[in-house]
């Protein structure tokens, strides 16, 4: 702030307004617009990920159904309650800081921080789980696990496939259908037809009735997907657009964690008060919107 | 109080405060401005380089200069600076920066310290930019298309930081255009409404709803794609379940939109070039606003023409070519407006006015070759040969650069404070126009011939086929040396201006937008009180004052604000 203020004459501008602004109320207008553009932008850059999670799930339902299995619901579900709750400490900072109530404020923001910090944490065994048991996106997927010895996880007699064996069998897939010869197995039955070739052709098929009964029965796969007969083709799909998508959210989080951190040590200098609280506001919508952005991601990724 | 405040002697913007840290960490957009102005220009001449090897290149049939690896490199490079390093930020950072808040009478833009990052976001983004070239060089195209780019056998080392760095250059153009929009909605003057901003404004504003909007896309999709290359995860690789198919829709969300990003601003400079060196008032001033905001909404919906013959659906293409065919109606509204605004207008053939004659020339080519590659039928010919170049060109190198080029010249004396040679300025004009049209209208021919683009040599055909590609590529290359020489002749006088160049009046032209009633240049803060405005295209009230060698306002007539009505 200090900087425009030397440029100027006026005396009676007040403290953090800035000089090129007719008054404090213009500028926190100007701020909170600035900032639901900048919204804007942030749902369009996750837009681009929601569509293509929209596209590659109407053209390979049975991957999602598959693959949502391997995902711990519970710690899912936990990451969400906490996040909705810090949501409910920012939006309440907010309101402390319109109040001046400068104790609630740094309380509010404190547990706020303490929120996205269990976030990552539960997001940290989540992810080094899937990493330990080699469950991860692209060809990586097919790799062995590292801990195949130890535990005798891996099932020789099902092939290692790279990724030309993938392409490999899915040209066979293609060049079957065109021949009339009946697919390996039937065209996945989740209600939607897939619309590329025809992608359940596991090396031992999949039966989509056996996914579906389990998530009834509310059942987590135990074996390991490359141990697993019913594995569809390119099930490490699910997980590009899973890794894709959390861990992005996972980097807004920890932006967050800075905003956060910077507004609580601000508001332990006694920054803001009813007459200044712009940036608590701002950062506050952020936070929210990383919220919502989670508030999609878990239903989409883990319970459907 | 009077804002026709001429400081002769006291301090402006250049030299209110002294040292090159003053430049580097300023948060007067005037500065920041200028610096883009010289960044944009400085890659402007790299660019201009490599497109003359290019030309030199195609001169015979045989690869006579570069191995075909080394040409695919020149071209990548070439595309990828002058796209996001020259005409995406040309007009609203370097321009728009410097004109917005003096028209709109503020001291600032609504944030100052964001716009300084935006600038300095655009010059990590090209240091990144140059890091690909050390580290393996680039030969993907400007356009990054899967499988290629992604094939870590073919492609080369520089896709990652090159995709960085257009990354990093997204994000310095998104904070450009919050940083406009909120300005224009929260910094407007008193008695400027909407439908009395200056149309350059409402071009401007028009293109930070893209740049907003669109350039996110660009964003994930390029974060998609180095992913995809560092750790071959599949999303756009067909070999690992993933769509190559889908990369192309989602860069073309992003870049058709770009391509109205490029033109919208030009046309905003256009519609006031017009009007001032015509000394008459915009003709439909409402039309060209909406048309405006008209563009950007259309630009959204058509970015699958780049498409049609990439495996689309029958179904999509005839929508996609539908709505580009009424993308150009808006277009098209514009060009008649200015041409009705020069009727029975006093027109000065001023140099900003040449060029502002030689972008509805040059427009009405170039968008009309849209419509030959917007119809189906004849695209399926057409895609992927000189036609395309030669399209291309009109609109981004002939509309949007030349208009960069007339509105440079328009607001110099109000940036630098000093007159160029007029003389020159209208030599240098000529020889770019004659230049440029020798370019690029041979392409066309090249292309409906069936010439392909971004090819090394084209020694491969029939003997009879081969010579008329010469002859054509030898009409291109002598032009693109013509334009070259109009280019450097014009840095010349400018430059020359600069330290010989008289000193500019506060409003050369006769214009009545609030930048011309600050002095030339203008002082730190702008205005010392927020002007009151009136019709910004009435200039009926400006008359020409022989001593100070510009226009003044007509004693007889009130200001705005100073009798009540405007
Ligand atoms: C006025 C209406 C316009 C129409 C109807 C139109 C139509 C088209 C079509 C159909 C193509 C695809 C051709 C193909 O690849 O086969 C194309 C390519 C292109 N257009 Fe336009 N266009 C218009 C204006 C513009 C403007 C204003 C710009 C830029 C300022 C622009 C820049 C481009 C570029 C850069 C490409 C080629 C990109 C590439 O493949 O590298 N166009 N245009
Ligand atoms: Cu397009």
């Amino acid at each position: 702030m200090s900087h425009s203020h030397e440029q100027h004459g006026h005396g009676d501008h007040p403290e953090h307004l800035g000089h090129h602004w007719d008054n404090l109320q213009q500028q926190f207008e100007a701020g909170k617009l600035g900032m639901w553009l900048f919204l804007a932008t942030e749902v369009l850059l996750f837009g681009g990920l929601f569509v293509a999670y929209a596209v590659w799930r109407g053209n390979n339902p049975e991957l999602y159904a598959y693959g949502s299995e391997y995902l711990d619901v519970t710690m899912g579900a936990v990451n969400t309650v906490i996040l909705i709750l810090s949501s409910l400490t920012m939006a309440m900072a907010v309101t402390y800081a319109q109040l001046n109530r400068q104790k609630a404020l740094l309380v509010c923001l404190i547990l706020t921080f303490l929120g996205a910090c269990g976030f990552m944490l539960i997001k940290f065994f989540e992810y080094s789980d899937k990493i330990q048991e080699g469950i991860l996106p692209g060809a990586a997927f097919y790799d062995p696990p590292p801990n195949l010895e130890a535990s005798n996880y891996w099932n020789p007699d099902l092939p290692i496939i790279d990724r030309h064996t993938l392409l490999a069998l899915r040209i066979e897939a293609a060049e079957r259908e065109r021949e009339g010869r009946p697919a390996q197995i039937d065209r996945p039955r989740f209600g939607e037809v897939s619309s590329v070739a025809p992608a359940a052709v596991g090396p031992a098929g999949f039966d989509p009735d056996a996914v579906r009964a389990r998530h009834v029965r509310g059942e987590k796969s135990k074996v390991h997907p490359l141990q697993d007969p019913n594995r569809p083709v390119n099930a490490h799909m699910f997980f590009n657009i899973y890794f894709m998508m959390t861990g992005l959210h996972g980097i807004h989080v920890l932006v967050g964690m800075i905003v956060i951190g910077w507004l609580i040590y601000r508001a332990a200098l006694g920054h803001f008060g009813s007459d200044y609280f712009t940036p608590v506001d701002l950062g506050g919508l952020y936070w929210h919107i990383v919220d919502l952005i989670w508030i999609f991601l878990f239903p989409l990724f883990y319970l459907i | 109080m009077s804002t026709l405040s001429t400081h002769p002697s006291g301090t402006n913007y250049l030299n209110h405060t002294r040292g090159i840290m003053s430049w580097i960490f300023t948060l007067d957009h005037k500065r920041i401005g200028m610096m883009y102005l010289c960044s944009v220009l400085l890659s402007f001449f790299v660019g201009g380089m490599l497109a003359v090897l290019i030309r030199l290149q195609l001169w015979s049939p045989e690869a006579s200069l570069f191995t075909q690896d080394q040409y695919n490199q020149i071209f990548t490079l070439h595309g990828a600076i002058m796209v996001f390093l020259v005409i995406i930020p040309s007009i609203p950072a370097a321009l728009g920066n410097f004109v917005l808040p003096i028209m709109l009478g503020a001291k600032d833009v609504a944030f100052p310290r964001l716009n300084l990052f935006s600038y300095h976001l655009w010059v990590v983004g090209a240091l990144v930019f140059l890091l690909a070239l050390v580290t393996g060089g680039l030969d993907t195209g400007w356009t990054f298309y899967t499988p290629y780019s992604t094939d870590t056998d073919s492609a080369m080392g520089g896709v990652i930081p090159a995709l960085t760095a257009a990354f990093i250059l997204g994000f310095s153009s998104i904070f450009t255009g919050m940083n406009f929009i909120v300005t224009i909605h929260r910094l407007r003057p008193p008695g400027m409404t909407w439908f009395r901003m200056p149309l350059f404004l409402w071009a401007i504003y028009a293109t930070a709803i893209i740049q907003v909007l669109a350039t996110p896309v660009l964003g994930i999709t390029l974060m998609l794609l180095a992913v995809e290359r560092a750790f071959g995860i599949g999303i756009f690789d067909p070999s690992l379940g993933g769509d190559p198919v889908l990369y192309q829709h989602f860069f073309w969300f992003y870049s058709h939109p770009a391509v109205y990003i490029m033109i919208l601003p030009a046309m905003g400079i256009i519609s006031e070039l017009i009007s001032i060196h015509s000394h008459k008032h915009i003709f439909g001033y409402k039309f060209i606003a909406f048309s405006s905001i008209a563009i950007a909404i259309f630009g959204f919906l058509v970015w699958g023409h780049h498409m049609f013959t990439s495996g689309q659906s029958s179904l999509m293409n005839v929508i996609f070519s539908f709505i580009t065919f009424s993308v150009s109606i808006p277009s098209a509204i514009k060009v008649f407006n200015w041409l009705a605004t020069m009727y029975k207008g006093s027109i000065s053939l001023n140099t900003p006015m040449l060029y502002a004659l030689s972008f509805i020339f040059i427009f009405s080519i170039g968008g009309l070759t849209g419509l030959h590659l917007g119809t189906l039928a004849t695209d399926i010919h057409l895609h992927d040969t000189y036609f395309v170049v030669a399209h291309f060109h009109y609109v981004m190198m002939g509309s949007a650069l030349l208009a960069m080029i007339g509105g440079m010249h328009h607001w110099w004396p109000k940036m630098t404070g000093k007159m160029y040679s007029e003389f020159w300025g209208r030599i240098g004009c000529g020889l770019v126009f004659l230049g440029f049209n020798l370019t690029f209208f041979p392409q066309f021919m090249l292309g409906s011939q069936g010439m392909p683009r971004r090819y090394a040599q084209y020694d491969d055909y029939l003997p009879e086929t081969v010579q008329l590609f010469e002859f054509y590529h030898q009409l291109s290359t002598i032009g693109s040396l013509v334009m070259a020489a109009g280019f450097f002749l014009t840095a010349g006088y400018l430059l020359h201006s600069i330290f010989f160049g008289v000193r500019a009046p506060a409003n050369p032209w006769g214009g009545r937008s609030l930048e011309w009633q600050c002095a030339s240049p203008p002082p730190h803060d702008n205005f010392a009180e927020t002007p009151t405005v009136g019709d910004c295209y009435d200039f009926s009230v400006l008359e020409w004052d022989e001593k100070e060698q510009g226009y003044t306002w007509r004693e007889d007539v009130p200001r705005p604000g100073e009798e009540g009505t405007g």
